[in-house]
């Protein structure tokens, strides 16, 4: 068996597109979302066939079609439970698990808890849009309340759920950020999240060019995105700004943003970036908002804990190794019998 | 010890129906399943129906919180679990209550008198004592102060009061199995094996245990004891099962003969959780059960495994399958194999979570969008549910599309003897997944049987998708196209109605030639529509009985059956769900026999309502 090396990868990205058109709308977020983990894939020794992509409902969730793998587009939220089942029984295929804010936190908001707490081993995206696209347009559990949408001509009334704080509260392994105009990092922080043991967790800001565009522009423009997002590297001081000059410190019980020279602020006066931080702390750096604070992208955080999965099947060859196969006609017969004589 | 019987009249009986009850925390269960297995290792026929209150705990004394037991035993092979008690034992006056009208006239009624207090009385609703108010003339009474008793037999372990009088379902039971000439060994053995880390709760059962049999033989209070012969069974080895057991089994089994691991995703609820825990008992056997987070992500986690190759299975009552609804569409859409378990209780909503009811036939034939047909197989008896599990998982693996098995509270927690089936003559289920395709893989390419293929993950040059929006025929991709849609709809039907081509013709008990009267049911009312045909029958009545096993597709030969008879009785624990079906499919007029009290017909009512259909007027109920 050859094995790729890194000056010349096992599979092109054609390797990996379907036959399929794709249907979504001219300009969506998601042509550079799917090309990015097209890319990812592309780098990796694995063959298209021991990948499985499932999704639920939205615009999302369309995404199995445009790839040339195993896939289930599945119905609206139950992605996570389809996933789970998969892995149980196939912990060998791959699985990436698509989804948006609706899809995911909206309907399948219980089964997205669920799938993380058991840290069932797959890459779970997130496209947050901040809106319902395939029903035309109502704002989802991520808008911003006060939203005007064809639903809340007063605004809306909810408050947004944030799915990175989500994540961690519910236990997750890995915790990522993304942005679908910002490719090359995108394409960094898949590939961590496909070298990720458990469920990869990664939120990527996608803009509905239709119903909800510019959603993101803070962090999608490249004119002022580097002003409003911070790149998290692990074991580098959290600097941010066009000119670099700008990063987080700690301050008392809560993190603020300061310029370095200003104040008598250094560089070493910033916090340090560690993947393997306290859920408090990434709870913290989540919490992040625009435009009182950058928004933190790359990966939040990155633990290990057993997979689900893994434990599933663990149970099993455990009962074998020391109870020996099942012996049907011993299972069938039970402890207690008695013999009728015809 | 000896067991020896002081000599008394022994009267030998060809059946007995005894129904011990007391409060939920008073160990019914635990007595009449101890009788029970005493009964079946001696020989007899057994059916058991276990009657218990959906509250765990509920406040002693009252009558919500009454739990009964109720055991049939004879000399011959029975199907039901019994019309009138024959024997009731209550170890309290709210169980008096809840039961006596049950109680045929003279029947034997054992009374633990020690808990006939002033608040237990006032507890059960009892304005008098039933024990001084000459109420209870009709019956043979058998006061017995099994409290005190058991306290005096215990007094030597000195134990607390309240630990010694938890034996006293020991003694009562020792005092029946005297009565009814049963011996103590199995419920020694079962007393060893059970309370095995707890010495002290071994020696109180035993000595309760005995005491109560040395009562019956000494206190010369029991004019007769009473035996009930060894049935003339097949011959073979037998054990006791119950109905959720055996579908456990089937589906191992099925497991087993086609070669893949079982998955079992479920959430639990009553009363299906025991497949659930039993499943969880035999993971040696590669079985993967996922306790999922509820009813939908169980029947999600089902169309995941079976889209990665194996035997998928959910169960639950009722009130999951409206959840699971949509996912079973996906899954009629997708064509992906997998078992739909439903363990019917009493409905609507959360409706009588332990009693027992057929009226979810509707739900699991039309309770989807679109036209969403599914194959529906219901089993019979508890032992049933064996070999209707095992065909559930045949049909679905072997055509590709998920079916729903019925069972109801009323099998799954009964039970019966069962003739060990020979493990190696249970037939092989021939399962297969291609590994190359000539040319482009077409996922939606049907075999003669309108089959598509199941082409596992992992499998190179065969990647596809699968989904719930509308297929194109053979090639699978998203398709709108209204002629493709039609034809989708009529194709999916299609492999359907074709599986009746493998399933057993239905076959008449009584005159197959046709005849005055057919009796037609599913499900759990076979045992009692069997037995009351066979009796009807030897009263020289022209009766027949045809059970429907598989109600979709239907075996192809029923309507030529039903034209048979002059007059069509469905018998159904619901409002008329079957009848509607064949008095819509085959314009046949039949009539409906149902019953909605959570409890099964009595042959009785059934046997009242063919004499009514073939205008005799029925006999008094005797005694």
């Amino acid at each position: 068996m050859s094995t790729a090396t890194p000056d010349k990868p096992k599979y092109t990205i054609k390797d990996f597109a379907s036959d399929q058109d794709v249907r979504w709308c001219p300009g969506c977020g998601d042509y550079s979302i799917l090309s990015a983990v097209k890319k990812v894939l592309a780098q990796r020794d694995r063959p298209p066939e021991e990948y499985c992509f499932i999704s639920g409902i939205g615009c999302s969730s369309r995404f199995p079609y445009y790839m040339n793998t195993y896939g289930l587009h599945t119905i609206h939220g139950r992605a996570p439970a389809v996933a789970t089942g998969m892995k149980i029984v196939r912990p060998d295929i791959e699985t990436w698990l698509i989804t948006g804010d609706g899809d995911g936190l909206s309907i399948g908001g219980n089964h997205f808890m669920h799938l993380i707490r058991r840290n069932v081993n797959l890459r779970l995206m997130l496209f947050n849009n901040r809106i319902y696209g395939l029903t035309k347009g109502q704002y989802s559990p991520t808008s911003e309340q006060n939203k005007r949408t064809k639903s809340t001509p007063m605004g809306s009334l909810d408050f947004p759920v944030d799915p990175l704080c989500l994540a961690i509260g519910a236990g997750a392994t890995f915790v990522a950020r993304g942005v679908d105009m910002h490719p090359k990092h995108l394409i960094e922080t898949l590939s961590r999240a496909a070298d990720h043991k458990g469920t990869a967790f990664v939120e990527i800001y996608q803009n509905c060019n239709i119903f909800n565009d510019g959603a993101f522009a803070h962090a999608q423009d490249r004119k002022v995105r580097s002003d409003n997002v911070i790149e998290l590297v692990h074991g580098e001081p959290m600097i941010y700004g066009a000119d670099l000059n700008r990063g987080i410190i700690r301050n008392g019980d809560h993190l603020e943003s300061v310029t370095i020279g200003e104040n008598g602020v250094t560089k070493d006066d910033l916090l340090v970036h560690d993947e393997t931080c306290p859920e408090t702390v990434a709870f913290s750096l989540a919490r992040m908002k625009y435009p009182d604070m950058p928004e933190p992208i790359g990966v939040i955080r990155a633990v290990d804990r057993p997979c689900y999965d893994d434990l599933v099947n663990e149970q099993v060859e455990h009962a074998v190794e020391t109870r020996g196969n099942g012996d049907l006609q011993k299972l069938l017969t039970g402890t207690e019998t008695w013999d009728v004589n015809g | 010890m000896s067991t020896e019987v002081t000599p008394r009249r022994k009267e030998e009986l060809q059946e007995v129906t005894i129904r011990f009850a007391g409060d939920s925390g008073d160990g019914m269960q635990l007595t009449g399943t101890q009788f029970t297995n005493t009964a079946a290792v001696l020989g007899n026929d057994v059916s058991t129906l276990p009657d218990f209150p959906a509250e765990i705990r509920a406040p002693a004394g009252t009558t919500y919180g009454v739990s009964g037991f109720q055991i049939h035993f004879s000399s011959f092979d029975i199907h039901t679990p019994g019309d009138a008690v024959d024997a009731l034992v209550v170890m309290n006056p709210a169980a008096l209550k809840v039961n006596l009208e049950d109680l045929r006239e003279n029947g034997i009624l054992i009374i633990n008198e020690d808990s006939f207090t002033e608040q237990n009385l006032k507890l059960a609703g009892y304005a008098e004592n039933p024990l001084e108010d000459n109420s209870l003339t009709n019956y043979r009474v058998f006061r017995i102060p099994v409290t005190k008793a058991t306290l005096e037999a215990l007094e030597e372990l000195g134990m607390k009061g309240k630990d010694a009088a938890r034996s006293k379902n020991f003694y009562a039971l020792g005092v029946v199995l005297w009565l009814y000439n049963r011996p103590l060994e199995p419920t020694l053995d079962f007393i060893n094996k059970k309370f095995k880390n707890k010495p002290e709760a071994i020696k109180a059962n035993e000595r309760a245990l005995r005491a109560g049999w040395y009562f019956g033989e000494t206190a010369e209070f029991f004019t007769s004891t009473y035996d009930v012969p060894k049935a003339e069974l097949p011959a073979g080895q037998y054990r006791k099962i119950s109905g959720n057991e055996a579908l456990a089994y089937g589906l191992i089994a099925a497991a087993v003969k086609s070669g893949k691991p079982l998955f079992y995703g479920s959430y639990p609820i009553t009363p299906a959780s025991d497949i659930l825990h039993e499943l969880a008992k035999h993971k040696n056997f590669g079985v993967k059960t996922f306790q999922a987070e509820d009813e939908i992500a169980a029947v999600c986690s089902c169309i995941g495994a079976s889209f990665g190759g194996a035997l998928s299975v959910t169960g639950t009552s009722g009130p999951g399958i409206a959840l699971k609804a949509e996912a079973m569409g996906l899954g009629v859409m997708m064509e992906l194999p997998f078992v739909v378990v439903n363990v019917q209780r009493g409905g609507p909503s959360t409706g009588l979570p332990t009693k027992t009811e057929q009226s979810d036939l509707n739900q699991v034939l039309y309770g989807r969008n679109g036209e969403c047909p599914m194959p529906v197989i219901a089993a019979k008896s508890p032992s049933d549910c064996f070999h209707a599990a095992f065909e559930a998982c045949k049909i679905s693996m072997q055509h590709m599309v998920p079916v729903v098995l019925l069972t109801d509270a009323y099998l799954a927690n009964g039970a019966e003897p069962w003739n060990i089936p020979d493990a190696s003559l249970i037939p092989e289920i021939e399962i297969e997944h291609p590994t190359e395709w000539d040319g482009e893989f077409t996922p939606y390419r049907r075999d003669e049987r309108g089959v598509r293929p199941w082409a596992l993950p992992g499998t190179p040059g065969l990647q596809h998708r699968l989904g719930g929006l509308e297929k194109k025929n053979i090639t699978g991709g998203v398709n709108y196209d209204p002629d493709n849609h039609e034809l989708m709809i009529k194709l999916r039907q299609e492999k359907i109605d074709k599986i009746a081509d493998e399933i057993p013709p239905a076959t008449v008990t009584g005159n197959p030639e046709g005849g005055e009267l057919l009796i037609v049911t599913w499900g759990g009312p076979f045992g009692t529509a069997f037995a009351a045909t066979n009796r009807q029958r030897s009263k020289g009545r022209d009766v027949s009985h045809l059970h429907l096993r598989w109600l979709n597709p239907m075996p192809s030969n029923v309507e030529e059956i039903l034209r048979r008879y002059k007059k069509v009785i469905v018998a159904e624990i619901n409002m008329g769900q079957l009848i509607n079906i064949i008095r819509s499919k085959f314009l046949i007029d039949a009539k409906p026999l149902n019953k909605m009290k959570g409890r099964p017909f009595t042959i009785t009512e059934v046997e009242a309502a063919m004499e009514r259909e073939l205008g005799i007027p029925s006999e008094p109920i005797s005694s």
